[in-house]
Order: structure tokens, then sequence, then C-alpha cells
């Protein structure tokens, strides 16, 4: 399907289906997902944040004090206090790894027997914990799961904190691919003669894995193996289904990043993957941008300081040339972050195509309740100099 | 506490501390100070990329060592990787080709939770064991998973009764829980869900894994200046000075002024609730406004963490 273009970030706030927040950790993915599903319920719309690991207070501010893995209205009033007849609902759900995967389980089983055969394995127990790339598909999973049964007309997903921003879009293929994974599947074969011979070089080769890691791994192994036999079609469906979701026309990807070296350098990254994948970044949202005072040349200021500090010679720090000089080095610190930070802005808009980039700057406090997300809503959707 | 002794209390020192925290510079930080003091270090960065080679104006880091600076190297470790050398020294360098390409690595990986971390920091141990260097430095991998890959070890024993593999994680176990051996330092910024965090991890590491915490390091933190938010003063000061301030001047740095002293302030009541939370010593590592890290950051980051470890009372 070609990818409409559509009017930057308040357009997908306004048209858009499915949001996925993406980019590497510490950047306020989370904190941003939030602000999108309230901007969406502010328009009216019936959005839902589907928020991975918050920090304790915002998890408290969305009403997630508990593990809630299903989808949960947060009362208007707490969200639109000065107009609570707005016809827009926010819902919110912190995503469980685990009882999703559960709930994935039980619905492609055949029969409840199957099923917790399946769920008492240990070696299942494991995949959530262990297999990397889990919470990224049940992230994804989820968000199926919302577009179906939901009734929400925007989904806003947060994604894991990983170094590689693009495992969400890897995660389904790599959990198929373990799910059918030859080597276990032929000892699963009936033994035809043609197999008999794989069958054999199969259990030589579990041998000599079962000295290292022991028998009972593979013993729990080959259980699971069993136990899941004749699901396989219906979990790679799913997996399709769940990609097809993410390349649908209606998906939006909004790349989260700071005007730091290293973020920019992993944002064009993230953002030359996902053209591989037929997609692109539709959004990029620039955070914890510092504010700038005046457009004085950072170099002059800090000659200033410099000449006023030594003019005030060996006289104590409490006299008027030396309290200026302070003032002046501190107009030069800002303007030199800012001057730093406009480059790697200029560079990221140079480098990441033709998406729209808006700014949040650095706030003076922490974000954790709505009257602060809703400030950096006025940033993102309500500034002239988006 | 002198900067050569901080470094040379364990051989092995952990970097650790959510996104964006700057483990990176932190990292860089302590490598040059324990290079002034003549030490060799060995940086080992687990699960790929991050600003460190940039950082020292270096191509970015392989599984081969490369040098940073005189007496610093540097190199990558992955599970992956760390399995291969697994399988091959234990002679089973054809099963090791046979794992990757089938896929079957994930699926023994599954069944052995934590066999990844586990392989990482046991390569980490023999490098410990071979002495690759006076200081080791682990930049562990992304957020949240500094536990998950502490705990590993114990993961593991409660899940392989036998063979090669257990006795790896009996190995980890015992370099983990050796503080002349191995420490975790925690990195944060001034700021209330980092701290937060910080606390959390540092409570589960010393509770749940048992490793010894080294100092904990708080990053960025704004250089305190006393500074007039009032642009009257700022004029006042002008005068007394005899200099020319316009107007329009003293309203920029009044502005800049009270931002400043705002962070400054949230800076002072998030190091203050660290210190109350966690009974550890702080290093401050100052904002840097001028420039990205580079070689002269690195310096100037290094005096700060030096005097800021001189300032720590030896241990009772």
């Amino acid at each position: 399907m070609s990818r409409q273009p559509f009017g930057g970030l308040a357009g997908l706030v306004a048209d858009g289906h499915v949001v996925i927040c993406c980019g590497s950790g510490g950047v306020g993915k989370t904190t941003t997902a939030a602000v999108i599903a309230l901007e969406g319920a502010r328009r009216g719309r019936n959005a839902v944040v589907v928020t991975i690991d918050p920090a304790r207070r915002l998890a408290n501010a969305l009403g997630l004090d508990e593990l809630s893995n299903s989808a949960h209205e947060i009362d208007r009033r707490r969200w639109s206090p000065d107009d609570p007849t707005a016809s827009g609902r926010l819902s919110a759900l912190m995503l469980d790894t685990k009882t999703t995967f559960d709930g994935l389980v039980t619905r492609y089983a055949g029969d409840e027997e199957q099923a917790s055969r399946i769920l008492d394995n240990r070696f299942y127990r494991n995949i959530s914990g262990a297999l990397g790339g889990t919470q990224e598909y049940m992230a994804m999973e989820k968000l199926h799961e919302l577009h179906e049964d939901g009734g929400f007309d925007l989904i806003v997903v947060d994604t894991p904190p990983t170094r590689h921003a693009l495992d969400f879009l890897d995660a389904p293929k790599r959990i198929t691919r373990l799910l059918d994974n030859r080597i276990f599947r032929l000892l699963m074969m009936p033994t035809r003669a043609s197999l008999r011979v794989a069958g054999v070089a199969v259990a030589a080769f579990l041998k000599t894995v079962g000295r290292i890691v022991g028998t009972a791994v593979i013993d729990d192994i080959i259980a699971f193996f069993r136990a899941f036999e004749g699901m396989e079609e219906g979990f790679r469906e799913r997996a399709t289904t769940v990609l097809a979701l993410l390349e649908d026309g209606n998906t939006r990807f909004v790349l989260i990043t700071a005007p730091t070296r290293d973020a920019v350098e992993e944002s064009v990254f993230f953002a030359e993957r996902i053209v591989t994948h037929g997609l692109a970044v539709d959004a990029l949202i620039v955070n914890r941008v510092h504010p700038s005072f005046g457009d004085e040349d950072p170099a002059g200021l800090r000659a200033r300081a410099e000449h006023l500090s030594t003019a005030s010679g060996s006289a104590p720090k409490d006299t008027a040339g030396a309290r200026l000089a302070a003032q002046y080095e501190n107009l030069a610190d800002f303007g030199e972050i800012a001057a730093r930070e406009r480059h790697h802005l200029e560079a990221i808009r140079s480098r990441i195509g033709s998406a729209p980039v808006s700014t949040v700057p650095f706030l003076a406090q922490d974000v954790h309740d709505f009257a602060a997300l809703s400030e950096i809503g006025d940033h993102l959707f309500r500034s002239d100099d988006c | 506490m002198e900067p050569a002794e901080f470094c040379s209390t364990s051989r092995v020192l952990i970097v650790a501390g959510k996104g964006g925290v700057g483990k990176t510079t932190v990292t860089a930080s302590v490598a040059a100070i324990a290079a002034r003091a003549g030490m060799s270090v060995l940086i080992v960065e687990v699960e790929g990329k991050s600003g460190l080679s940039a950082a020292f104006g270096r191509p970015s880091l392989g599984y081969d060592e490369i040098e940073l600076a005189p007496r610093i190297r540097a190199r990558t470790l992955t599970p992956d990787q760390a399995l291969v050398d697994y399988l091959e020294s234990h002679g089973l360098r054809r099963i090791s080709k046979r794992l990757a390409n089938s896929g079957s690595l994930d699926v023994i990986a599954t069944a052995v939770p934590g066999m990844k971390d586990i392989l990482v920091l046991g390569k980490v141990k023999s490098l410990e064991q071979t002495r690759a260097a006076d200081l080791i430095l682990v930049d562990t991998p992304a957020a949240g998973h500094a536990i998950s890959f502490l705990m590993s070890p114990t993961g593991l024993l409660d899940a392989v009764s036998v063979g090669p593999i257990r006795k790896q994680a009996v190995d980890v176990t015992e370099l983990l829980s050796d503080p002349q051996r191995c420490q975790v330092l925690l990195v944060t910024l001034p700021e209330e869900t980092p701290v937060n965090e910080l606390v959390d991890t540092a409570f589960a590491i010393e509770d749940r894994v048992g490793i010894s915490l080294a100092p904990v390091v708080v990053n960025a933190c704004y250089p305190t200046l006393d500074l007039a938010t009032d642009a009257d003063a700022i004029v006042a000061d002008a005068d007394g000075a005899g200099v020319f301030v316009s107007r329009r001047e003293a309203d920029h740095l009044a502005d800049a002024a009270r931002f400043r002293m705002q962070r400054q302030a949230i800076q002072a009541i998030q190091i203050d609730r660290l210190a109350e939370a966690l009974p550890l010593a702080q290093i401050h590592l100052p904002f840097l406004f001028s420039s990205d890290l580079g070689p002269p950051e690195i310096e100037r980051l290094a005096d700060a963490m030096s005097e800021g470890i001189e300032s720590i009372d030896a241990p009772a």
C-alpha cells in the first residue's frame, strides 16, 4: 500500500489510526507516547496508549498503579479538567509480556489440555524472559488486539528501550523462527525412512548440546515442541497479520530523539533502516532542547566574562565585576549549547528526509502528571516554531 | 581517596545505568583516570554501538581490540561471539557454526535463561583471569537490562544442574561476589526519574545479586553559579563595574540566570534525595555546555572525576 503524505504531527493525531513511538533509551519515548494519545483524546478521538515500563510517577498519573495488561479508561476529569464534557476518551495500559503471550497460546491451542501443557512447560515459561525480541513482539501483538477488538480510533504504542530501535519489526520473525526450528521439528516427524537419516544427525547434535547445557534442558525443549505441535501455522499467520498492520498505510512512525550527537546518529541509523522495510519516519520529535537566550555570539560573551573577571583582578568574588562576569559565563554556556543543538537539529533535518521535525524544550520539571503532559502537548501542537 | 586507588579497587568495573544517562561518558572518564595512573585499561562494550570510539576520535569498535588512546584499549563482546568463542575453546567449533546457522542457538538460549549473559560475563571473567588489563571496564547493555544481566548466573544455576555451562555460572558468581575482583559503578542524572531508577537498581544489585557497588556517578550536573535573576540587579552591577549593559542584554542575562538557578535547585534536591536514599559516596561530573564528548572533554571530565574521588573519605 502506498503511504500518503499527511499533515505533520497534528494530522497524525487527527487522522492516524496507529502511531508507533520509536527511539533509543532515555529520550522520552513513553512520555511522548502519552502526550500524543492525550492530544488525540483532546481532539475528540477514542485514544489509547500502550506503555512499556513507564516511570513510576507517570504510571500513577495514567492510573496504572497495578500492572494492567488490558486498556482501562482514565476519568475525563483527570485529563481534561477544564472541559469535562469533551467528547474524546483516553485509555492506557501497561504491557505485560507474559500474560499477552499466554493469551496468544490459549487462543491458538486446540483445546485447554494443549494450552495448559504449553503454559506449564519450563521452556515456554522461559520464553518471555529469555528470548530477545519477545517484549517487542508482544507489544505488537497487543497493538493488534487493540486494533481488532478495542474499538479505539487512535492507538499509540511505546516501544521497548533497545539499542536497536527496530527490533520490534524483526521480532515476529524471530519468534516464528524459534517455533519453526527445523532441527527440533525434525524430532517430531514420523519416522519415515527418508527422515530417519536426518533424525540420526539431529540426535547426535542434541547429544552434544546436551553435554553442554545438560539433558534436562533438552528434554524440556522436546516436550515443548511436542506440546506445541499443530499450533505453528496459527502463530505464523498471526505474526504475518501483525506485520501487515505495521506496514499498513494508516500506521505512522514517530521517531523520538534528543539533540545530542549519539542520539542523532542512532536516529539516522533508524530512519535509514526503516526504509529498507518499506516504511518511513512520519514525524520526528526532538526532546530536551535547551532554551536560547538572545542571539549574542557565545565567544563574544565568553570574552566579555573573561575581561570582567580580569578587570576585577584579585578582588573578592563578591564584587560587581565578578558577579557580572558570572552572568556572562552563564549566558555564554547557554549560547554554546544552543548553537551545538542547532547544529545537531540541522544535521538531523538534512539526513532524515522529509519528515516534519518538532522540538520540545528541556523542561524544568520531570513529567509525571497531566498538567506537564499538556505542557508538552502545547509545545508540539500549539507552538509557532514547530 | 586517590584516583589510582579508586581504579584498582577491583579488576573489573561494570558501568550500569539507564539509557541516556551517559554510561559511555563515564566509562571514558574512568578509563582516562586509570590511564593517568599508569594502568592499562580494556573497555568491553556489551551489545553493540555507542559513541565511545567516536569520543576518542577512532573508528567504530569490533570484536578485535583497538587502541583508543595510550594505555586504553577497547573491543565489543556480543553473546553470539561469546558463545562461538566458548564452543571453540571446548573443541566444538563445528557445532558452533551449526547452532548459529540453524537458529538453534535461540532455542538453546531460551531453554537456558541467562545463558547468553553468562557467556558474556564468562568471557569477561576469562579476560580478568588472564590479566588482559589492569582494569577492565564493562559498558553494560541498554536500559533496565542491567539487573537481569547481572542476575543471570543465579537463574542459570536454578535451571541447569550439570555441565560446563553450570561451571561457567559458578565461576561468574564467584567473580561477581568478590569485591576485589568486581564492582558495579552506577550512573545517573540529577533528575527525578533517573534517581528513582538508580536507587531501585542499587538495592536490587546489592540484595539480589550480591555485587559490591562503587561510588555512584551523577553525570551532567550544571556547575553551580550564584546568579542574579533580576535584570535591575544586573544593570546595577554593570554600573558598579563601570561597564555598559543594554536593557535587552540585561534581560537575556536574567532569563538565562533564572533557568540555570531553577535547574541548579532541582539538581540539588535530587542529589540530596539520592544521598538520603542510598548510603554511597557520590561523584559529580559536570554537564558539558561547550561541545560533544571528544578527547579534550574526556580530559576535563577525568579532572572532575579525580577531584570527586579525592573528596571521598577513605572507606572505614
